[in-house]
């Protein structure tokens, strides 16, 4: 499975939101869909919202705080490049930067 | 005509402004809320009582509470270790539960400055905070601070240097976040419930500063 790229630490990895726009109730914003940050701090594992929402067993996840440069996130158009923005997003939306 | 005003049809005598009577059918969700509301008392699960006894409470938390917090960061260095690294657990210990979500206390100094948002929803620590304003759960708020807090910042009066770095926070899953603004400049001997008055509820969101001490003596 994907999330076994990711380093054994998560610490400060960089990391990049997979890219997908499935049905349903999912807690990933779509504006970090696709984008690069890196992980701030892992949270532990939290029951999966995308199960909860369904009212089916929610299998706990890893959840981790990504941070992401405002450059990285909204490009040319970005306020102020450096300032940041962390989001939570579960381990399953997470892949390497560097995968393909 | 001094009488004559042309929106005398949404003000009463006073000049209040009417709220429209809802004449209007319930709602899908409205009827579900009543349907289950009322199989919940009748199979004997809660009763109409702990209901509005939930409500109060709900309705009773203050931006008070994150203010109490605040203070006591300020002041005692032992707490704010505690809070900064589990401030869940810091803040239980005062009385303040959040329940099954997590707090998470982040810090403004000179070189930074936080700012939180939920742009799916209006995530809040309403433990600490109480209600939200109507404004944070806007489409305005939401969509506008993840992309130019900078302006919305301007808008409630607060403007920062470039040197000051803008972290601004999603709550986009189980936790829940309060800023702990600077501590403003000359309160040195202020005691600790006074510094809790300086503690706005827009500090603790990130879109304004603790009141200058100054100010108070105003």
């Amino acid at each position: 499975m994907q999330q076994h790229l990711l380093n054994e630490s998560r610490l400060m990895q960089k990391i990049r939101v997979k890219h997908l726009m499935p049905p349903g109730h999912v807690r990933t914003p779509a504006y970090l869909r696709g984008k690069v940050g890196v992980i701030e701090r892992s949270l532990g594992a939290f029951p999966n919202p995308e199960d909860l929402a369904y009212g089916v067993t929610a299998r706990a996840l890893p959840l981790h705080r990504v941070r992401f440069r405002m450059a990285d996130v909204w490009g040319a158009n970005a306020e102020n490049p450096n300032d940041t923005l962390d989001a939570e997003i579960y381990e399953h939306w997470l892949e390497p930067a560097d995968a393909t | 005509m001094p009488h004559d005003h042309h929106d005398h049809d949404t003000l009463n005598p006073p000049g209040h402004p009417y709220r429209a009577d809802d004449d209007a059918p319930l709602s899908y969700w409205q009827v579900m809320e009543i349907a289950v509301r009322e199989l919940l008392v009748e199979k004997g699960i809660t009763t109409a009582s702990e209901i509005a006894a939930q409500i109060d409470t709900m309705d009773a938390r203050t931006p008070s509470n994150g203010a109490q917090v605040v203070a006591r960061a300020w002041c005692d260095p032992e707490f704010h270790a505690a809070l900064m690294d589990d401030a869940s657990e810091a803040t239980h210990a005062m009385g303040f539960d959040i329940g099954a979500l997590k707090l998470i206390a982040v810090e403004n100094t000179d070189e930074v400055h936080n700012m939180i948002v939920c742009t799916l929803c209006s995530c809040y620590p309403r433990n600490l905070l109480g209600l939200p304003p109507d404004w944070y759960k806007s489409r305005a708020y939401r969509s506008r601070t993840v992309r130019e807090p900078r302006s919305v910042l301007a808008e409630f009066g607060v403007i920062l240097p470039d040197t000051t770095k803008i972290r601004v926070h999603d709550s986009t899953a189980d936790m829940r976040y309060i800023v702990i603004p600077n501590r403003p400049e000359g309160t040195e001997n202020m005691s600790q419930n006074d510094l809790s008055g300086l503690v706005t509820r827009d500090s603790m969101i990130g879109t304004g500063l603790a009141i200058p001490s100054l100010s108070l003596d105003a």
